[in-house]
């Protein structure tokens, strides 16, 4: 209802403020999203600034709620009435909606020679040849720090693995902070923000993460063992009773000052801005020696894509091509900290802890996460044994070498890599 | 005389019966046989196809599938075996308690023990979340005043702990039902035959397990039944205190969140309702068995006074 309202609403200012232009041919085009939080973004910045370069297009934002986005898209395409531009989802849910024919083919389309490859790898067939979304936001992952706390105590910002242990004893040593603000009660926060947070740098990124997919890896090498022997080593720094902290508790406990460092995602920014009343700063995953390659979680998460009836898709591919550009990607990210546009232009954003975070694309490498692309797929899911094996390393209630043992074996019962 | 006339069909037999029947096969044989008839197939190729017991045949016999369902019944069997070792003695001695006539402010007990019961479960275990937290929770500083911090641990995220933790949890919230079906039971004896019984001597202590004990014994069976029904049933508390994952290391998973993950999936897994439907029909059989057990071996065994 409130969707009709808005768009019978939309429609009626777009027809008045154009009033004196040639109206007939005037397309709308219409985005299906997920993202109602990102209403206001898109009516007061992004369309007005479209319009205002394409006269003659006109674009209308239609959000569902989250939970019912793909169940209410699905049955949009199939009775042919969705939108013409589809808000996609990272990996396999996109994936399935190309395979049906539902997404159309945007490999050649202009602007997508703005991404990098993994950047696009979200929206992409197995085999890499066709993109079918183009790439809107990554998040970062990091650690995010107490920068008084840091100053108080005479801690600089660790670069290395053996800096960072030392940063984490000293604050230990002198009791006033918590070190680090993590608990396994959520299982998630200990997966995404512990192993996929450190891990790129021991499996060198993009290079570890095809060679898994390839089977020429596996998650037994110690390469991809090594991340689970540091999160064993995080035990001692992690607050009272840990095991029972959920993830709002850990974003309390920083946010309130209680703790000294955060095993972050990018989009905490904007919460941290408006809670926490103390100076804040972050640093990449710690390398292990200094002077090695520094690799980054730079997580795929948002993108765009046309519908394949669309009857507009000349109009819809120019909007996409839009998104593309350096324009979107400013207005975007600077709307939204913490979601960073995958453009390889650099982006110019107000927000000093979001700029701390983008930097690190120039000094270190991306990659995504590990256990999202073909990985995530079957049963028992890798996605979701990580969670549950990073946890129990922290806990202490399973070796490091069992756990990813675990990993691999679920994955052996129904992965077969390509030889 | 000639043969009697023929009796007239009785329709209002069918008539007075035909709602129950049908709002009943509607919302409960219906969607039953559905779940049993999903759980013989398979989606292949986006279509359907029929494959016997073969899912079943993967929940036994693949250890991805088994070791998880294993789990999940050995967890549900302690969840049940606290409820009958907790919550219906507590509920019989709150209710004999209850039932002493001395007692003052007797119906304020009986209410405030009763309200659990009614809450949501997010909201008891949210509530039971906070009051555990290690951080903001009172349960560290009320273990402190008395001295007893060093006993506190973070119960909801240990492995040996965590299911325990919720079956009280759940003791809690539903001690009031057995109190009140015991209640209704105590005060249905008629006072001639505790009378006689104080003629006969037979008072205080003695009096509850001679007389009243094998009196209630029914009603306790009928609060067992219900009892392990609703627990090979549960699914809520696990899911708002751990979680679909039911951490830690699945240490709290009960039929029900395993049930929820197979059938709808979770996060990156894709829900397979086929596997979610074979386990579903292994939980109502697992109920199916225990409510025959006792119907036919311990009901039939009750014995029941007629006064």
């Amino acid at each position: 209802m409130t969707t009709k309202l808005l768009t019978a609403l939309l429609l009626g200012t777009s027809v008045l403020g154009s009033a004196g232009m040639a109206y007939a041919q005037d397309v709308t085009l219409n985005i299906e999203s997920w993202r109602g939080d990102d209403l206001a973004i898109w009516k007061d910045k992004l369309i007005p600034a479209f319009e205002a370069k394409n006269p003659g297009i006109k674009v209308v934002f239609a959000p569902s709620a989250p939970t019912e986005y793909d169940a209410a898209l699905g049955a949009k395409l199939a009775a042919g009435s969705a939108g013409d531009l589809i808000t996609c989802r990272p990996f396999d849910k996109s994936l399935e909606l190309f395979k049906k024919g539902n997404l159309a083919d945007i490999s050649t389309l202009p602007g997508m020679e703005n991404f990098s490859d993994v950047a696009k790898a979200a929206w992409q067939t197995d085999d890499g040849k066709s993109s079918f979304c183009v790439p809107m936001a990554s998040v970062i992952h990091g650690f995010i720090y107490n920068k008084d706390a840091f100053d108080q105590l005479g801690i600089k910002v660790p670069t290395t693995n053996e800096e960072f242990y030392a940063a984490l004893d000293k604050i230990k040593a002198d009791g006033t902070y918590i070190p680090m603000a993590m608990g396994t009660k959520d299982l998630w926060e200990a997966a995404t923000m512990g192993y996929q947070n450190i891990g790129p740098n021991y499996w060198k990124g993009e290079e570890g993460r095809l060679a898994l997919i390839k089977g020429e890896q596996k998650l037994t090498d110690p390469q991809w063992v090594a991340p689970f022997k540091e999160l064993a080593k995080w035990k001692p720094y992690l607050g009272d009773g840990f095991e029972a902290q959920t993830y709002p508790d850990s974003q309390n406990l920083f946010t309130l000052g209680r703790a000294a460092i955060y095993p972050a995602g990018s989009w905490e920014i904007a919460l941290f801005n408006t809670q926490a009343q103390f100076k804040m700063g972050a640093f990449p995953p710690p390398v292990q020696k200094a002077g090695d390659t520094c690799y980054i979680s730079d997580h795929t998460d948002i993108g765009m894509g046309l519908n394949a009836a669309s009857k507009n898709a000349d109009a819809a591919k120019t909007f996409l091509s839009w998104v593309a550009s350096p324009e979107f990607a400013t207005i975007y990210a600077n709307a939204l900290p913490g979601f960073f546009s995958l453009n390889s232009t650099p982006v110019k954003m107000e927000d000093p802890l979001a700029q701390e975070f983008v930097s690190w694309r120039d000094k270190c490498k991306p990659t995504i996460r590990s256990t999202y692309q073909i990985l995530g797929r079957g049963t028992p899911n890798l996605e979701n044994e990580t969670w549950v094996e990073s946890a129990n390393v922290i806990n202490g209630t399973v070796t490091p070498e069992a756990a990813a043992k675990k990993l691999q074996d679920g994955l052996d019962s129904w992965y077969k890599p390509a030889k | 005389m000639a043969a009697a006339p023929k009796r007239p069909f009785r329709w209002h037999i069918v008539v007075f019966l035909a709602p129950a029947v049908l709002v009943y096969t509607a919302i409960m044989i219906l969607p039953l046989a559905g779940t049993l008839q999903l759980s013989l197939f398979r989606n292949i190729d986006q279509a359907q196809v029929f494959v016997g017991f073969e899912n079943f045949r993967r929940l036994f016999g693949d250890p991805n599938w088994s070791v998880g369902f294993w789990n999940a019944l050995r967890n549900n069997v302690w969840f049940f075996i606290i409820h009958m070792l907790v919550q219906n003695p507590i509920g019989v001695l709150l209710a004999a308690l209850l039932s002493s006539p001395r007692l003052r402010f007797s119906a304020f007990y009986r209410t405030a023990i009763f309200v659990p019961t009614i809450l949501s479960f997010v909201i008891v275990g949210f509530a039971w979340k906070l009051i555990l937290s290690p951080l903001w929770g009172v349960a560290p500083n009320l273990m402190d005043l008395v001295g007893l911090k060093s006993l506190f641990t973070p119960w909801l995220g240990k492995e040996q702990y965590a299911l325990t933790t919720l079956s009280l949890i759940s003791v809690w919230q539903f001690v009031g039902i057995p109190m009140m079906l015991i209640y209704a039971a105590l005060l249905s004896i008629p006072e001639e035959v505790i009378e006689a019984a104080e003629c006969d001597g037979i008072t205080g202590m003695s009096q509850f397990w001679k007389i009243k004990l094998p009196l209630i014994l029914p009603s306790i069976g009928i609060i067992s039944i219900l009892t392990f029904v609703g627990n090979f049933n549960a699914f809520d508390l696990i899911y708002t205190a751990q979680g679909a994952l039911a951490g830690p290391n699945y240490s709290t998973d009960i039929l029900g969140t395993f049930l929820y993950r197979a059938f709808f999936g979770f996060q990156l897994q894709i829900g397979d309702p086929n596997m979610g439907a074979a386990i579903a029909t292994m939980m109502f059989l697992i109920i199916l068995g225990g409510v025959c057990v006792y119907l036919f071996l311990v009901q039939t065994r009750l014995r029941r006074y007629q006064f």
